[in-house]
Parts: C-alpha cells; structure tokens; sequence
C-alpha cells in the first residue's frame, strides 16, 4: 500500500471540545490530529486514511460571518493538502449544518477536494448546499453519530481513493440533482408503463425523474399607508412570559405561545425570558428587547409611525423546530391576524 | 414563517441572524440583525446605545415592508 491518505476533519465548538454556547464566538482555529467524532470517525477509517488536523469554529462565529468564516476555514484546510474533507455530522443544528454546508460547498469548488457532510434531511444546510456537497442523511440528533459515521467514512475513503459515488440511495447520501447515464435492462416504454400498472393497483414505485418542489411565495405589494395599520410581532427566537406558561420547549418545539402586550409598554428581566435552546440565552434574558423589540415598536405607534401595535405577539423556539411545523404555527397565527384585520407583520429570529 | 404569513395575504418582514436561511425557507422581505443571541441589540453598548441600534433595525424592516420588490430582497 502506498502512502496514507490524508483527511480534515471540520467540527463546531461543542464537538470540537472548546466549549458550549459560551464560546460559540470562536474564530477558526486548528488542532491536530482528530477530535470528539473524529476519534470515531479514525477508528472506522482504520489505517489507509490519517485525520491529520481538526478545524474548528464557533457557530454564531460562521453564521455570523460566513464568508470571512470560510475563507479562514478555506486557508487552513488547503495548507494541508487533504485527500478528502469530512465535516459534522451536524444532524438537525441549523447554525452547524450552515458552516459544515458552507465549508463542503468552498473546499469542493476552490480546491477541487472531495468532501462529504451528514446532516438530518430538515437542517436548512441540505437545501442550501445538497446541490455542491455530498451530504448523508443522518438521524435528528447525536443518537444517529455511529451510524453517521460509518456511512461517512465509507464514503469519504471512496473518495478519497477517487471512486466514484453510486446512486444515493444506494450510498446512503441525499440526492443532489446529478444524473447519470447508466444502462437498463429494459427500454424507457416499459419501465413507465410498468409504473403506470404499479400505480394503478395503488403499488408502491420509485420515479426515475423526481419532479422538483419550488415552494415560494410572491411577494405582496408594499405597505401603503403604515400609519394606518395594525402590526404585529413574531418571534421564533423563544421569548415568553417569566416562567415560560406554555412549556414551549427549548428545541424542536412543538407549540408556540400567544401572549398578551396590550397594556404592556417595556419587556424586563422581571417579566420575560427566552425559552430557547442553542444559543446562549445571557443576553436575551438580560433584556429581552434584544430579541424581541417592544419598546420601539411602542415608540413608534406613540409618535404614529404605525398605525397601532396588535394587542398580542406570538412566540416559538426555532431551534431544531421542523420547517414543517414552522408552517403550521403559522397557518393558525395567520388566521388570528387576518380575522383581526392586521396589516403587516414583524417577525425577529435569532 | 414569514412565507406562510405573506400566503395569507399578510406583508411580512423578517428580521434575522442568518440570512442564507432565512432565504431558504421563502422570506421574501429579510433585515439582517446583529448577531444570534442577540439579534435586535448590542451588549457591549449601553442601553441607549442599544436602543438607537435597534430602533434603526425595526425602521429599516418598516420601510422593507413599504417597498416594492419583485423576488426575495435582502435590506
């Protein structure tokens, strides 16, 4: 056997070891050999691929500096000279899945390096990056890591020995959009009406051709006269009344809060908290207008710039919640304004 | 979120830390904020300081919402 093959591995914060929440501001740093997973992902490896080095960088540091961010990463990485790039696995945290998209997607477009990352299907880094990155599909949360690991592992030896993928679902990764010639043992007329009789007698069958779903909304025309209107506020950024009444949960929640403001013109420490999970919830507790904006907004309907604040605000937890669920929430919230006749509404994420 | 408002008839404008998310999920009117745990404020600043700050964030997103715009914007 030749030389080992050479492999870095990317982590945020909390796999990296350097800490929590609390230093999730971190800027991109590198230690060697590998870390955390890495230790899992070394053993799978066993000896033809070497984790030579670890990058790692806090998440609010990447989701808040992105470009910057990767190409810090970017540097780092290609003084290496790596076989194959691994990042994550970064299951369903929106802010880790980002950065490990983000690096994959840099690492494989600048430096024509072979990357692969896992992540659970609903992190927004498989939208953002599927099409760039190989992404393997892993559980919500780190109970999937063995699993996540060895699919990973098995496919970035792959490519770092520079053979090519199979079919997605074959290799456990998400589909990218890739197509590939590839011979059949039957012609095109057959394998459709094949479909056709399966789908007649209410069968399950696989298309060869997904349909793409572009969900969008067109945008409404403006506001025309603010001064006039009601708005409303949203938050998915976890800010409830002291105590948190609901039992919104700190992650993938479920629920959402409709809280009362009308009479209110300050939010305090006293009086609200945030209820997420994720990010560290310091400064949001200190003053929970960081994070929900009331008292401006209050300034602003008093020197009539708005027309009035609506009388209630709504609050969720966007942290590991599912898009689909996010979508619920506001199907319901939406009936609310429209039959309350609101005219616009802000909504403030963390 | 701010998608399935604007589905119901309702402008909406959505302020956040991440922005390529925020495109992700189909905002179409997105003001990007501060920093994620604390998006509409500073803490290195004084609360006055914070307040100024995030009165202009809030007034951008009004005026987000006054704008014509004919895909996703970022302000």
């Amino acid at each position: 056997m030749g030389k080992k093959l050479k492999a870095i591995h990317y982590l945020n914060q909390f796999f990296g070891q350097i800490g929590g929440e609390d230093k999730a501001d971190v800027e991109p740093l590198v230690k060697a050999g590998p870390i955390g997973p890495g230790v899992l992902f070394q053993e799978l490896f066993g000896g033809e691929v070497e984790i030579t080095a670890t990058v790692i960088c806090g998440d609010n540091y990447f989701g808040e500096h992105m470009d910057d961010a990767a190409e810090a990463v970017l540097a780092i990485i290609e003084g290496y000279r790596p076989d194959v790039v691994v990042a994550g696995p970064a299951f369903n945290a929106g802010r880790y899945g980002m950065a490990c998209g983000a690096v994959c997607a840099a690492v494989a477009k600048r430096l024509g390096i072979p990357v692969v990352t896992g992540m659970f299907p609903e992190n927004p880094g498989v939208e953002s990056y599927r099409k760039d990155v190989t992404i393997v599909e892993t559980k919500a949360t780190t109970a999937g890591m063995r699993d996540a690991a060895q699919l990973m592992t098995r496919l970035a030896l792959k490519l770092a020995r520079k053979e090519s993928l199979g079919a997605p679902g074959e290799e456990g990764y998400l589909p990218r959009g890739i197509r590939r010639n590839t011979f059949a043992s039957e012609t095109g007329a057959a394998r459709a009406v094949a479909m056709l009789l399966r789908k007649l007698k209410g069968e399950d069958y696989v298309t060869e051709y997904p349909m793409p779903v572009f969900d969008r909304v067109a945008p409404l025309p403006p506001v025309e006269r603010m001064y006039e209107i009601t708005l409303a506020l949203i938050t998915s950024g976890g800010i409830v009344p002291k105590g948190n009444p609901d039992r919104v949960e700190s992650s993938s929640a479920t629920k959402y809060g409709k809280y009362n403001i009308g009479g209110l013109k300050r939010l305090s420490p006293e009086s609200h908290e945030t209820a997420h999970g994720g990010y560290d919830p310091t400064y949001a507790n200190e003053d929970p207008h960081r994070v929900l904006p009331l008292d401006v907004v209050r300034d602003l309907e008093q020197e009539g710039a708005i027309g009035k604040l609506y009388p209630y605000y709504y609050a969720t937890v966007g942290n590991g919640t599912s898009v689909a669920r996010a979508r619920e929430f506001a199907r319901e919230i939406a009936k609310d304004l429209v039959r309350d006749g609101v005219g616009a509404v802000l909504i403030s994420s963390t | 979120m701010a998608k399935e408002i604007e589905r119901a008839g309702i402008p909406a404008v959505h302020i956040c830390s991440i922005v390529p998310i925020s495109r992700t999920v189909g905002a179409n009117r997105i003001v990007p904020a501060i920093a994620i745990p604390h998006p509409l404020g500073d803490p290195t600043r004084t609360r006055d300081e914070e307040k100024t700050l995030r009165r202009a964030l809030v007034e951008k997103a009004l005026r987000a919402l006054e704008t014509k715009i004919d895909e996703q914007t970022v302000f």
